[in-house]
């Protein structure tokens, strides 16, 4: 019997290593979504990276050398005050993207669980629908600079902010999936059954709301990261003299005429981040939802 | 005799919060359910077996759903258990097989998962255990190469199979009573009659009772024993399956045997059908509810509403004229 059971799970694991490796396959047949992820991939290794391969600090002041061009000592020229503009983007880069990615997992959270419970309950769902509503009818960024401006701008209230302005669309995201996996038989299978409410939510319906869910996890993420460097271009984010992206954005708008580069490096990573971001969500959906796949559509 | 039956449903009203009003989708139903026995529930779509199979399992919604009468299994009733004490019923004592097999299944969870899921709710094995459990409900069912189709996705096998993998789940934990809701209508009919041979087998095997929802009659010449058939929330017959097909007292148990095509029937004539429609249920009409499609109607049928008269031995009909009829 012993020898039985390791001969089961051996099938097992083989069998899965086997679906794995065709969806492996499957992404890889989807080249933007490949260019995405490698872009995604490759600004994360910059920003873990990059503060090594300068020897300047994001806050060392140079007054002697302010508002230098591009050369081979400062890769992307100084700023108005002569601190290394590629320091201050590397660094800001890891203040975005951490910031960008906590309040995307803390949206996808948050939005999971309320999804998740005004799906099941009706009472809870004219209840959480409606605050969702309520903060949906609120511009964005204007809701962002106003829970900032009540909490303080430092990057964890900056997450704080653009948590609660995103979780109302993660929470109909997750909510409109998991409506339709609730009127399934296997759901209702799974009552008769024996199974708690706690169970079917979470061991049931959760995974089959994944793949929108994963979808709007790399928006929200994307979006992160717009929302936070407006917010602190604004002056309503990462306060100076910490870099960010959105921050350094505002010391380069006074002087755009005389040194263009502090405005172009910033953007060309804010764009880089954000269409990394989309392109791997595009990627995501066509893999995970076969009905747009884009393998699909070829074959017809 | 009372204590001898399993299952003993008295006057189970179910009502629903529509809309429109309360609708009554089962009215006054009575049957029961001994050990080791068959009861086949017979009647056309809307007639409400689906809604008595779930009023068992109590599955209704909460909010909306109004249960009146008992339901006594085992000496408790069901209808006054706490939410926990039904969760200890379901899948235990009691269990459903659906009609649907193709979406009874969770597509995200392996088959042997969901097998061994709920005997690690119910007998508290731990995984490996709950598995080779699994494997060896599978090859009961007849699945062939069951240490295999364990670790399959339910897309991955035919429909037949999946029944088999739905059969395997309910008996995971030995249940006492099976509920089987029309489970070989989306089946094709050669596996049809293999699952209903499985379901017998099991029976016996497992020494279980079966409540078996069906609509077709070659259903029940087969497995069941007893048959009660329901009209518009109503059961308007209870007798044993012999009974059923030799004498059949109401006019609308007649005419369902009557709609079965014979071979040996002139091709050219056209089948027969029950005429008229089935009324909605939230305008029931007075009197016998099946009065506007009877071909034996009267004025006290129009009027007033026949009760469920035990005419001989363990043979129950509502109608008043089924004397008259039955010659």
């Amino acid at each position: 019997m012993e020898i039985n059971t390791k001969g089961v799970e051996h099938i097992g694991s083989e069998l899965k290593s086997e679906k794995f490796k065709l969806l492996f396959r499957r992404f890889l047949f989807n080249k933007l979504a490949v260019v995405g992820t490698v872009i995604v991939i490759l600004l994360c290794l910059f920003s873990i990276v990059g503060p090594f391969m300068t020897k300047y600090g994001p806050l060392d002041i140079d007054p002697m050398n302010r508002l230098q061009p591009p050369s081979a000592d400062h890769w992307f020229g100084t700023d108005n005050f002569g601190r290394d503009l590629f320091s201050r983007v590397v660094h800001g880069g890891r203040v975005s993207l951490v910031v960008g990615f906590s309040a995307a997992l803390l949206t996808a959270i948050i939005g999971m669980i309320i999804g998740l419970y005004s799906s099941y309950y009706r009472i809870l769902d004219h209840v959480l629908m409606r605050i969702c509503d309520g903060l949906i009818a609120f511009p964005d960024i204007l809701l962002a600079i106003a829970i900032t401006a009540i909490l303080g701008p430092n990057p964890f209230n900056v997450v704080i902010a653009i948590t609660i302005v995103k979780v109302p669309a993660m929470a109909r995201i997750v909510r409109s999936a998991a409506l339709v996996v609730k009127e399934q038989t296997y759901i209702e299978a799974l009552k008769a059954q024996g199974a708690s409410s706690w169970r079917i939510i979470w061991v049931h319906m959760a995974p089959n709301t994944i793949s929108p869910f994963l979808v709007q996890m790399t928006y929200v993420f994307a979006l992160s990261i717009i929302l936070e460097a407006g917010l602190s271009f604004l002056g309503a984010g990462v306060p100076a003299p910490n870099p960010s992206w959105g921050n350094i954005l505002y010391d380069g708008k006074a002087v755009i005429f005389r040194a263009w580069w502090m405005t172009l490096f910033p953007s060309i990573f804010i764009t880089l981040a954000v269409l990394g971001l989309n392109l791997l969500g595009d990627g995501l959906r066509d893999l995970l939802d076969p009905h747009t796949s884009k393998a699909n559509k070829k074959l017809k | 005799m009372a204590n001898s039956n399993l299952l003993e449903i008295k006057d189970l009203k179910t009502s629903f919060l529509t809309e429109r009003g309360l609708v009554t989708a089962v009215d006054g139903v009575s049957f029961s359910i001994k050990p080791g026995e068959t009861l086949g529930v017979v009647g056309e779509s809307g007639c409400g077996k689906s809604v008595t199979a779930a009023s068992i399992m109590r599955l209704l919604n909460k909010d909306s759903t109004i249960y009146e009468g008992e339901i006594i299994y085992k000496g408790k009733n069901l209808l006054k258990l706490s939410e926990k004490e039904m969760r200890e019923i379901r899948g235990n004592e009691i269990s459903i097989i659906f009609q649907d097999a193709m979406t009874s299944l969770n597509p995200v969870y392996t088959i042997g998962d969901q097998i061994a899921e709920s005997l690690m709710i119910h007998r508290k094995l731990n995984k490996r255990q709950a598995y080779e459990e699994a494997i060896e409900m599978l090859r009961m069912t007849g699945i062939p190469a069951p240490e295999k189709r364990v670790h399959e996705y339910p897309h991955e096998l035919s429909g037949g199979m999946r029944q088999r993998a739905m059969i395997a789940m309910a008996l995971s934990c030995r249940p006492s009573l099976l509920i089987a809701d029309e489970p070989t209508t989306a089946l094709d009919v050669t596996i049809q009659a293999q699952i209903l041979d499985l379901i017998n087998d099991l029976k016996e095997e497992l020494n279980m009772s079966v409540m078996m929802i069906t609509h077709d009659l070659g259903v029940v010449a087969e497995v069941c024993t007893r048959v009660v058939v329901m009209y518009l929330g109503q059961v308007i017959e209870e007798t044993d399956v012999e009974s059923l097909f030799d004498q059949p007292l109401h006019p609308y148990t007649k005419g369902l045997l009557e709609c079965i095509p014979q071979l040996e029937d002139d091709r050219s004539k056209r089948l027969f059908t029950i005429k008229g429609i089935v009324p909605s249920l939230d305008n029931v009409p007075k009197g016998c509810r099946f009065a506007q499609r009877c071909p034996y109607v009267d004025e006290q049928c129009m009027s007033e509403s026949p009760d469920l008269k035990e005419v001989s031995q363990g043979h129950k009909v509502r109608c008043w004229n089924y004397d008259k009829i039955s010659s």
